[in-house]
């Protein structure tokens, strides 16, 4: 909600800042308190909420899953395991639908994106002002810092970080794989004589390079220009709530068909993540012609 | 949102986070999925069994019943034959048995006709010499007239 002391885009930039863990310019290390102080961080600084979220998601959803592997029968299947079990014949499916070659790593790695993916997006549902205003009262409840300057982002694939970190984790395994599979001579010969032979060199590597490079690339982008874009909606959504109780109610309305639509997007944006993911493991594991 | 280490803390954990999957996840449940396809294959399996088992078992009561069914006609038929050969063999010793009645009380009515005879005969003799002795009036010695009375009693 815009409150009376701060303008929309005021409002919009707080919704958008993480909360920054690093060093500061005169040496001391700690939060951020402001957009700009976080800048000066530089890399070596930690997005707090991104990574909490991100780690207490997957450590939920690995939770979850191992409950029901530990007590997994043949026999008939509780609720719970009919559930895992369900989500698991699906992925599994997606994998065995486009990756042929025998790798035991890809279902479970499939999986994780999938879920992992699947939860970090679904906090996008939970209103925007909620998670926030929790964090920014108990900020200047126990810690005594100034509630505008607790910054807390709950969408942790809002974060390009979190999308680039799978992805270059993807992009590693990718070329690890390819180097295995085809050697290193057939890994780089792929990038030098395809597709117009070995007299087209620079050609070849030209749009070799640049067809592997946009591949981690296009898999990160996508998720977080995805979920940022929605995440704006709802944060521009809030701010009708602020503009009288016609606007109010009407952002009601909006709001709702905005969280209804993006129950599809969450999901199809985690499933796109995982079948490129495979995709992009068939062919590292695949020589092409 | 800059790019900073949260990417290598992101990395760092998605990697964890698959390998934990991978080893303490995935496994048990996809083993647990595998044994219950492979457990309804083999009961589906024994179904199918049972069900051919089942045919095999009922053409098989059948042929049984068939084969009882030719056998008890073979049964029958045979016992009929052999009462009408039982009847037969009745009646052919009730012949052979009032023919032998018939011989032997054929035999006894001769034996005692020709003991009457005899008898007759003796009689006969007896009167032919009293008669003949009243008619000659004298008494006949009988050793003299033996092989005369003896002839005649032999013509009678």
């Amino acid at each position: 909600m815009a409150s009376d002391t701060l303008t929309s885009g005021d409002y919009i930039k707080h919704h958008l800042q993480n909360m920054t863990f690093g060093q500061h310019a005169d040496g001391s290390w700690g939060l951020a308190h402001s957009a700009a102080e976080a800048k000066e961080m530089g890399f070596w600084a930690f997005h707090l909420d991104s990574l909490g979220w991100s780690i207490a998601l997957g450590v939920l959803f690995l939770w979850f899953f191992r409950r029901v592997a530990k007590s997994a029968t043949a026999g008939v299947p509780s609720g719970v395991q009919n559930f895992a079990e369900w989500v698991m014949e699906f992925i599994d499916d997606s994998v065995r639908g486009s990756f042929t070659a025998k790798n035991n790593m890809v279902a479970p790695m499939a999986m994780t994106i999938f879920i992992w993916v699947f939860l970090m997006n679904f906090m996008d549902l939970v209103a925007v002002d909620f998670l926030p205003q929790v964090a920014a009262a108990i900020g200047s409840g126990v810690f005594d810092a100034d509630p505008h300057h607790v910054y807390f982002k709950v969408v942790a694939t809002t974060d390009p970080n979190i999308t680039f970190g799978m992805a270059l984790s993807v992009f590693v395994l990718m070329l690890y794989y390819s180097v295995k599979m085809k050697g290193l001579g057939g890994f780089l010969s792929e990038l030098a004589f395809q597709p117009f032979g070995k007299w087209g060199l620079p050609v070849n590597l030209l749009l070799e390079g640049v067809t592997l490079i946009s591949k981690p690339i296009s898999l990160a982008l996508r998720l977080f220009g995805n979920m940022y874009a929605g995440e704006m909606i709802f944060i521009l959504i809030a701010i009708m709530y602020g503009a009288g109780w016609l606007l109010g109610s009407f952002a009601g309305v909006l709001q709702l068909g905005w969280a209804i639509f993006h129950i599809l997007i969450i999901t199809l944006q985690a499933f796109i993540f995982m079948t490129l993911t495979i995709v992009y493991m068939e062919m590292a594991h695949q020589e092409h012609h | 949102m800059n790019i900073n280490a949260t990417l290598i803390g992101q990395a760092i954990s998605f990697i964890i986070f698959v390998w934990f999957c991978m080893q303490y996840v995935w496994p048990p449940i996809m083993t647990a999925l595998e044994e219950r396809k492979k457990k309804i294959a083999e009961g589906l399996a024994a179904a199918e069994r049972g069900r051919h088992e089942q045919e095999l078992a009922q053409q098989r009561a059948r042929d049984v019943i068939q084969k009882a069914k030719e056998e008890a006609g073979a049964i029958l038929v045979q016992a009929q034959k052999r009462a009408s050969e039982i009847v037969e063999e009745s009646k052919e010793t009730a012949r052979t048995e009032g023919e032998r009645i018939i011989t032997a009380a054929t035999a006894e009515i001769e034996q005692e006709v020709h003991r009457a005879k005899e008898s007759l005969r003796a009689q006969v003799a007896a009167l032919a010499v009293a008669g003949a002795g009243r008619v000659i009036n004298r008494e006949l010695d009988s050793q003299a007239h033996d092989e005369l009375l003896q002839d005649l009693i032999a013509r009678i």
